[in-house]
C-alpha cells in the first residue's frame, strides 16, 4: 500500500512540474527540433541530443528535461517523413516502414501512408509511456536492492543482443562490437590510471573518445557522406496526395495489431543497448504472420506501416527503463541523455537507483513528458506535413553542408580542440567502413556504450566477491555473485541469445547489401585485426601491479582477435559472392539505366578533409567560410550570388550559436602567429 | 527575495565595486574572464566554480562576463599542466584546483608538470567530511573503535591517491579492518554501494554528506562516526562548525586504545587532511600576472565575501566554512602545501604497503 501512496504522490508532483506554461514552452521547442533533425535520414536522436548539449548547462531540470524528451520522442515519428516519401529510413528504427510505406507513396498515397503512421506512433508512444508508469512502480522496490553483480548482469543482457543485431554473418557483427568495446577502453584506465593506447605526449586520448564523437561519426557521417554522394533531394514527388483520414481509418480497423506492436515494441526497448535497430523488424515479422493474405506486403500494405510505426515508439518508452532504473543507457541516444541530466541545474538528478529513490517525481515527470510530447509531436507532424515534404524536395548537396556544419560544432563541444574534428573524421570513415561493408554499426554502439558498465561492475563484483570469500567462505562469494537476480538475469539472457541467432538471419539491420569483390572487404578486415593487435600489444605492457586496467582490454581483445582471424581464414576459403564479401560499393559500381551515377566516396570525403586542413591552418571560422563558398559554387553548382548568401547564413548561425554559449572556435596555425578578434581568433 | 535585502545587497554591490574601482585601475569592461575548472561539469569543482562565477561578475571592476570552461583529464593533472603552460595575458585568465590537484602535486606523481609555487591564489575555501558506519555495526560505536576491532568492514575506494586516502589511513589508525574496494567513479557511487549493502563504511564531504547520507541517518540505516574537523587560528584541529554535534577524527583516536596523535603517522595524517580539506578549492591567477591585476581580484573576492547574503548562499551550496582572500588564500596556500618530507615518504610507504602503488616509476 505504501508503494502506492509513494507513487501517487510523485505522479502528482510530477504532473505539477510538467503543467506550467514554460515547461511546455521548451517540450514544444524540442519536438520542433526533433522534427526538424528526425526529418533527414541517419540523423536522429543522438545528433540532436548532442547539438542541445551544450545549452543543458546549470538550465531548470524540468525544462532541460522538457526539451530533450520533446526531441527524442518526436524522431520516431518525423522519421517516417524519409521513409515514405523517399524510401530512404530515416533512422534505424523505421527501416520496416520503408518496406510498405514508399510504395504507398508511389502509388500517390502517401498521405493515406502518413497518417496512418502517425496515428500508429501516437498509439504507440502513449502505449510506452503507460506501461513505464506501472513497470516503475512496480521495478522499485527489486531495482533499488540490485548490487553490482545484478547490474553487471544486466549490462551482459545489453549486450548479448549484439547475436540479434549481427546480421548476416554473426562473427561480424561480434568483432564489431569488440571493436566498439576497445574504442571504449582507449586512454586512462578507470582503476589504476595506466594508459591504454594512450601518451601524456598527446594529451588528447587521455580521456579516451567521447560518445558524442562516436554517436556523430559513426551513424550520422556515413548516412551523410551516403546521401551527398547521390546527390539528389530526398524526395523527388513533392505530392503528398490525399487521404489523411483514411489513414487514420486503416489504423483503427487495425487497432489491435497496433496494440500487439506497442507492447514489443515497449519489451524490446526495455533490453539494454538494443534500442530501435530490431524492434521494427519484429514488429513488421508479427503483421506478415498475423495477416491472412500476405500478398499485398513489400508493395503497399497499410499493416506493414501501422506495425512498426507502432513499435517503434513505444520503444522510447521501453528504452527509458534501463536508463532510468539502472543508469545503463538503453541506446546511444539515452547514453547522451544521461551525460546531459548531470549538466542540469546544480547537477542533482543522477539517473540510476539514486533517481528511482530520491527524485520520483521527475521519473514520473520524465514518462508523462514523453506521452505528451508524442501528443504535441503527432500533432506538429500533421499540421506541417505539407512544409515538411517541401523541405524534403531540396537538393541533399544544398543541405549537407550545414548539417556538416552543425555535426562538427556539436563534436567540437566535447573537448574544445581542434583534435575533436580529427577524431569525428577517423569515427566517420570508420562508420563509413562499417556500413560499407557491413558490419553492424548498432553492434559497435552498443559495444561503446556498454564497455564501461561491464568493466566497472565486473571489476567491483570481483573485489567484493574475493572479500566475501575470505570473510565468509566460497558459500558467502557464490551467494553474493549469484544471487536469485542474478540467475533469473542468466536464465532471460540464454533464451534471449538462443532466439536471437535464430532470428537473426532474417533481420537485417542496414537492409540488403549485395557482395562483390574480395580485395576491399580483405582490407578493412586485416585493418581492424591490425588495430585488435595494437591495442593487445600496448595493454600487455601494463606493468603486473596496475594489471586490473589491463584485464578488460585483454580479454575483449583476445575475443575480437579470435573473430578476425576466423573471418580471415574464411575470406581464404569462400567465394566472392558469399555475404561474407558484403559491399555497398559493389551495387553503386554496377552501371545500370540510373543516370545521375554516384560521386566517388574519396572525393566526397575530400571535401571535409580540405575543411579540416584548412581550419588547422586559418582557424574554424575562416576555414569554415571558404569551404562553404566554395562547396555551394562547385560542388552545388549555384551560381556565386546565392552561394554566398547561403555562406554568410551559415557562417552567422555559426557565430550566433558560439555567441548564445560563449564559446570560442578551434584556432589554427595562423592565430598563433596573430591575434585575430573573436571570432576569428 | 524581498525589498530591503534586495537594496542592501544593491549597495553592498555599489560598495564593493567603488572599493575595488578606488584600489586599482584596471577596468574589465567588455571583457570576458574564462574561469577554467580542471574536472568534468559535473563534479565538486564545478558546483564551486558556477557558485562563485556570477558574484565574481558582479564584483569585478567594469562587470566583465565569466565563464566557466571544463578541461578534465587525468583526474585534474591534465589541466594543471596546461595552466602551468600559460603567462599572464590581460587578467582574463583563472583557474581553480582541488585537492585531487594537490596530492598528485604532493606525493610527486610522475605525470604532474605544475608547479603551484608559480601561481598567484587569490582566494580559497575548504570543506570537511564525514565518515559512517552500516546501522549493525553502529550499534557497537560508542564514540571509540575498541567495540569495532575485530569486524571486517567494505569501502569503495576511488584510488589509492585521491582524497580517499585521508579515511583509508585514519580507519587503519583506528585499528579497523577495512577492505577496499578499488576503482569507484565517484563518492556518489560509494554511497549507493553502501545503501545496497555491498560497502558497510563510506564517507562523504560536507555537502555529499549533508544530501546523501544525512537522510540515510535520519532513516536508521546509518550511523555517523566522526568528522574530520577544521582547522582553528592556530592550527589545531577542532571541530567542524557544520557538524558541531559530531566528534571528530582527533577526539575518536584519542580515545581510542592504541591510536595516538602524536608520532610521524599522525603528522601525516594530518598534512595529508590539511592539503585535502580546510584549503580546499584555491582560485589561480597565471604565473606573471601583475600585482595590480592580483589585487583587483582579491578585492572583487572580498567584496564578494562581504555580501549580505553571502553566509546564506554558500551555507546552502558550499557548507559553512571559510573563504579566504588574497593573504589569507596565500597562507592557507602555504599550509596545503607544507608537507615536511617525512609525511611525504611515510604516505609514499603507506601507499606501498598497503596498496600496491608506486610513486616512483
Amino acid at each position: 500500500m505504501e508503494i502506492i501512496t509513494t507513487a501517487w504522490q510523485a505522479l502528482g508532483d510530477a504532473w505539477t512540474l510538467i503543467l506550467n506554461p514554460a515547461t511546455f514552452g521548451y517540450l514544444v521547442m524540442g519536438v520542433f527540433l526533433g522534427l526538424s533533425i528526425g526529418v533527414f535520414p541517419g540523423l536522429g536522436g543522438i545528433a540532436g541530443l548532442s547539438l542541445l548539449l551544450p545549452f543543458m548547462f546549470g538550465l531548470e531540470p524540468v525544462y532541460g528535461l522538457a526539451l530533450m524528451i520533446g526531441l527524442i520522442s518526436v524522431v520516431p515519428t518525423s522519421d517516417t517523413f524519409a521513409s515514405v516519401l523517399m524510401g530512404i529510413p530515416g533512422s534505424s528504427s523505421s527501416q520496416a516502414t520503408v518496406l510498405d510505406g514508399f510504395p504507398m507513396a508511389k502509388r500517390g498515397q502517401a498521405a493515406r501512408a502518413l497518417s496512418a503512421a502517425f496515428a500508429s506512433s501516437l498509439f504507440g508512444g502513449l502505449v510506452g509511456a503507460a506501461f513505464l508508469t506501472f513497470f516503475i512502480l512496480i521495478a522499485r522496490p527489486i531495482v533499488l536492492k540490485f548490487q553490482s553483480p545484478e547490474l553487471l548482469m544486466v549490462s551482459i543482457f545489453g549486450l548479448s543482443m549484439v547475436g540479434i543485431l549481427a546480421g548476416r554473418v554473426a562473427l561480424k557483427g561480434l568483432a564489431s562490437a569488440g571493436l566498439g568495446m576497445l574504442v571504449a577502453s582507449i586512454g586512462e584506465g578507470p582503476f589504476s590510471g595506466e594508459l591504454r593506447l594512450a601518451s601524456y605526449d598527446y594529451p588528447y586520448f587521455l580521456d579516451g573518445v567521447k560518445l558524442i564523437i562516436v554517436g556523430l561519426g559513426i551513424f550520422a557521417v556515413p548516412e551523410i557522406i551516403a546521401l551527398l554522394r547521390t546527390n539528389r533531394a530526398i524526395n523527388e514527388r513533392g505530392t503528398l496526395g490525399a487521404g489523411w483520414l483514411e489513414g487514420v481509418k486503416d489504423w483503427w480497423a487495425n487497432k489491435w495489431l497496433s496494440v500487439r506492436c506497442s507492447l514489443i515494441g515497449v519489451m524490446v526497448g526495455v533490453i539494454p543497448g538494443l534500442g530501435g535497430s530490431v524492434v521494427d523488424w519484429i514488429a513488421y515479422g508479427h503483421a506478415v504472420q498475423t495477416t491472412k493474405d500476405k500478398s499485398h506486403f513489400g508493395s503497399g500494405e497499410i499493416r506493414g506501416v501501422i506495425a512498426p510505426e507502432s513499435a517503434n515508439n513505444a520503444k522510447e518508452g521501453g528504452g527509458l527503463v534501463p536508463t532510468l532504473l539502472f543508469g545503463i543507457p538503453g541506446s546511444g541516444s539515452m547514453a547522451i541523455f544521461i551525460g546531459a541530466l548531470a549538466l542540469l541545474g546544480s547537477g542533482e538528478l543522477e539517473v540510476g537507483q539514486v533517481m528511482l529513490k530520491d527524485n520520483l517525481d521527475y521519473t514520473y515527470a520524465i514518462v508523462w513528458m514523453l506521452a505528451l510530447a508524442n501528443v504535441v509531436g503527432t500533432v506538429c507532424c500533421i499540421i506541417f506535413s505539407p512544409q515538411i515534404a517541401k523541405l524534403t524536395n531540396i537538393r541533399f548537396v544544398l543541405i549537407a553542408p550545414f548539417v556538416f556544419m552543425i555535426i562538427s560544432f556539436a563534436a567540437f563541444q566535447s573537448g574544445q580542440n581542434l583534435l575533436d574534428l580529427v577524431t569525428l573524421f577517423g569515427i566517420g570513415l570508420i562508420g563509413i567502413f562499417l556500413r560499407r561493408f557491413d558490419w553492424s554499426r548498432p553492434a559497435f554502439l552498443i559495444g561503446f556504450v556498454l564497455a564501461n558498465p561491464v568493466e566497472n561492475f565486473s571489476n567491483n563484483a570481483y573485489q567484493i566477491a574475493g572479500i566475501r570469500m575470505n570473510n565468509d567462505g566460497l558459500a558467502g562469494s557464490l551467494n553474493y555473485i549469484f544471487s536469485p537476480i542474478v540467475l533469473t538475469l542468466i536464465v532471460i539472457t540464454v533464451i534471449s541469445v538462443a532466439m536471437g541467432l535464430r532470428q537473426a538471419k532474417h533481420i537485417q539491420a542496414e537492409g540488403a547489401v549485395a557482395a562483390g569483390r574480395k580485395r576491399a572487404p580483405l582490407i578493412f578486415t586485416l585493418l581492424v585485426t591490425l588495430f585488435v593487435c595494437c591495442m593487445l600489444f600496448n595493454v600487455a605492457q601494463i606493468p603486473d601491479y596496475a594489471r586490473v586496467d589491463a584485464i578488460f582490454p585483454l580479454t575483449i581483445g583476445v575475443v575480437t582477435l579470435l573473430c578476425c582471424l576466423v573471418l580471415l581464414l574464411q575470406m581464404m576459403f569462400k567465394a566472392d559472392d558469399d555475404p561474407l564479401f558484403a559491399d555497398t560499393e559493389t551495387v553503386m559500381n554496377t552501371p545500370v539505366e540510373n543516370t545521375d551515377k554516384p560521386k566517388g566516396l574519396w572525393s566526397t570525403l575530400a571535401w571535409f578533409g580540405a575543411l579540416l586542413i584548412a581550419t588547422a591552418l586559418f582557424g574554424y571560422i575562416i576555414a569554415l567560410a571558404a569551404f562553404l563558398l566554395v562547396f555551394f559554387r562547385y560542388r552545388a553548382i549555384l551560381p556565386w550570388v546565392k552561394a554566398l548568401i547561403l555562406t554568410v547564413c551559415g557562417v552567422a548561425f555559426m557565430m550566433a550559436m558560439a555567441w548564445l554559449l560563449n564559446r570560442d572556435f578551434p584556432p589554427g596555425w595562423l592565430q598563433t602567429i596573430v591575434t585575430l578578434p573573436w571570432p576569428l581568433g | 527575495m524581498n525589498p530591503t535585502t534586495k537594496k542592501l545587497q544593491l549597495a553592498a554591490v555599489a560598495i564593493a565595486l567603488a572599493v575595488s574601482g578606488a584600489v586599482s585601475a584596471e577596468d574589465f569592461a567588455g571583457k570576458t574572464i574564462e574561469w577554467t575548472i580542471p574536472f568534468s561539469e559535473t563534479g565538486g569543482s564545478a558546483k564551486w566554480g558556477n557558485f562563485f562565477a556570477p558574484l565574481l561578475s558582479e564584483a569585478m571592476p567594469g562587470a566583465p562576463s565569466v565563464v566557466v570552461k571544463f578541461m578534465p583529464g587525468a583526474g585534474s593533472t591534465k589541466g594543471a599542466n596546461w595552466f602551468q603552460r600559460e603567462k599572464h595575458k590581460d587578467g582574463t585568465t583563472v583557474f581553480g584546483t582541488s585537492g585531487s590537484t594537490q596530492f598528485p602535486y604532493l606525493l610527486g606523481d610522475p605525470r604532474v608538470r605544475y608547479e603551484y609555487k608559480d601561481w598567484n591564489p587569490v582566494m580559497a575555501t575548504g570543506t570537511g567530511g564525514v565518515a559512517y558506519l552500516n546501522a549493525e555495526d553502529g550499534k557497537l560505536y560508542d564514540g571509540t573503535a575498541n567495540k569495532l576491532k575485530g569486524k571486517t568492514f567494505v569501502y569503495g575506494n576511488q584510488g589509492a591517491t585521491r582524497l580517499d586516502l585521508v579515511p583509508a589511513l585514519a580507519w587503519d589508525m583506528l585499528g579497523l579492518d577495512v577492505q577496499h574496494v578499488m576503482g569507484i567513479k565517484g563518492r556518489g557511487d560509494g554511497r549507493k554501494m553502501f545503501e545496497s549493502g555491498e560497502a558497510t563504511i563510506d564517507y562523504q564531504t560536507s555537502a555529499s554528506y549533508l544530501k546523501g547520507a544525512q537522510p540515510l541517518v535520519d532513516e536508521g540505516k546509518a550511523v555517523p562516526m566522526m568528522s574530520w574537523g577544521a582547522l582553528d587560528s592556530s592550527g589545531d584541529i577542532v571541530r567542524d562548525p557544520t557538524f558541531p554535534d559530531m566528534p571528530t577524527f582527533k577526539e575518536v583516536c584519542d580515545a581510542t586504545d592504541g591510536c595516538e596523535t602524536t608520532g610521524p603517522q599522525w603528522d601525516a595524517w594530518k598534512a595529508f587532511f590539511v592539503a585535502g580539506f580546510p584549503v580546499q578549492k584555491i582560485a589561480f591567477l597565471p604565473a606573471g600576472t601583475p600585482q595590480d591585476v592580483i589585487d583587483t581580484y582579491v578585492a572583487a573576492f572580498d567584496a564578494v565575501g562581504a555580501r549580505d547574503d553571502f553566509a546564506e548562499i554558500s551555507s546552502k551550496r558550499l557548507g559553512k566554512y571559510p573563504m579566504f582572500t588574497g593573504d589569507a588564500a596565500k597562507a592557507a596556500l602555504e599550509t596545503a602545501l607544507n608537507v615536511n618530507d617525512e609525511a611525504k615518504d611515510f604516505i609514499k610507504g603507506y601507499l606501498k604497503d598497503k596498496f600496491g602503488v608506486s610513486l616512483d616509476k
